[in-house]
């Protein structure tokens, strides 16, 4: 792992893994939007409006995964100094954040429908609801000095202490009452999804885990151009 | 690798900062878990008809009672607009009274919350309906399948 966290050796790694990722994720969101759109059945009592799900879900899958990788970049570059942790944690807070709007936008489109109502304030909403508002957070603390290593180290902490809140969105809809309704594929029983819907979601989280990756592989690069970039210029000035 | 190289001491502050950061992420989720647990009452969206009649109810307090819509119990009233149901959790049962419109998949065996009063005469008066979804998501057809071979399970508490 520690071997890895060498700028030059992540890119030697990631470099020829990103046509590989971004054709993946082509190809399984094209099929699993076909699937999940046109070719998976309607819901028995959903109807139709069961096809949000294959977005919704997703989408909220990598709002946590995205975060669960931001925490944990920034865990190994706070405690072994690895910058290329921050580096990864801030190329990837945009892109949860962007998935969390996601979640939020398409559950609330599937909430009226079905439940009667665009917003609640039940548990899974409003702790998915702070989960964006960390991304936020992190977005804003990590920019907010002149000092870049002062805001990587501030924003890194405010990533660890908001990690304490993914648990209690997953769990949220067992420990209390809430209108969303409890896990349907990963639950200790099997799913309770009937196959021929499980497949083109479990595409779509494939092709959405493939995305995350290459934009990951993308802005991380970018972020560690921008990092030699300031080297450099604070060479030249106390030089 | 370069810590054991150069000496003692880098490896000994990175063990530091582990055992800081896992010690701080401890007490972090130990603080939640106590916060969460006290504010309970505060977080659940709705009481089940037994939460209810547990509880000492100020006359005229706004609450959610979610439930199952018992069968054969959905009755329309004359004027077209209010509807009576009996919310069950299978333990205890409550007559709600509602006037407006019911959502898509409000019907009887499904879950419900509403929101309203409960009145002295023991039906709860709600001025909001939201339908609950269970987990199940299959076709129509695998539905009627079950159905028919018996193996159907009412899911929801």
């Amino acid at each position: 792992m520690h071997r890895f966290a060498n700028p030059n050796q992540f890119l030697r790694i990631a470099n020829p893994l990103l046509p590989w990722v971004a054709w993946l994720a082509v190809l399984s969101i094209g099929a699993g939007l076909y699937l999940g759109l046109f070719q998976a059945p309607p819901d028995y009592q959903q109807g139709e409006t069961v096809r949000i799900m294959y977005v919704h879900v997703p989408a909220a899958w990598m709002a946590l995964f995205c975060y669960a990788s931001m925490a944990i970049a920034s865990a190994m570059a706070l405690i072994w100094r690895h910058p290329l942790g921050f580096l990864i944690a801030k190329a990837s807070a945009p892109v949860g954040a962007c998935f969390t709007v996601i979640c939020l936008a398409t559950g609330s489109l599937w909430g009226k429908p079905m439940w009667g109502t665009w917003w609640e304030w039940d548990a899974r909403m409003t702790s998915v609801l702070i989960l964006f508002f960390l991304y936020v957070g992190y977005m804003a603390l990590v920019d907010a000095f002149d000092d870049a290593t002062r805001g990587q180290r501030a924003a890194s902490i405010l990533a660890l202490v908001g990690a304490v809140n993914l648990p209690i969105i997953k769990f949220s809809v067992e420990w209390w009452n809430t209108l969303h309704q409890p896990a349907s594929v990963i639950r200790l029983d099997g799913p309770t999804i009937h196959s021929s819907m499980l497949w083109p979601l479990l595409l779509m989280i494939i092709g959405f885990t493939a995305f995350y990756l290459a934009i990951l592989v993308v802005r991380t690069r970018s972020e560690i151009a921008a990092a030699k970039i300031r080297n450099i210029r604070l060479g030249q000035v106390h030089g | 690798m370069s810590a054991t190289s150069t000496g003692r001491t880098p490896a000994t502050r990175k063990k530091k900062r582990l055992y800081a950061v896992l010690a701080g992420l401890t007490m972090l989720g130990v603080a939640a878990a106590l916060v969460l647990t006290a504010f309970e009452d505060n977080i659940v969206f709705f009481y089940s008809p037994t939460d209810i009649t547990q509880k000492d109810l100020r006359p005229g307090q706004t609450v959610r009672l979610g439930g199952l819509v018992e069968a054969d119990s959905v009755k329309k009233a004359d004027d077209g607009v209010t509807t009576e149901f009996v919310i069950t959790d299978t333990n205890k049962t409550i007559s709600v009274r509602y006037a407006g419109l019911l959502p898509d998949l409000f019907r009887e065996g499904q879950g419900v919350v509403t929101q309203g009063t409960l009145g002295s005469d023991g039906i709860f008066l709600a001025s909001e309906v939201l339908a609950k979804h269970d987990e199940n998501y299959m076709p129509k057809e695998v539905a009627d399948a079950l159905k028919k071979s018996g193996n159907w399970k009412e899911t929801e508490k």
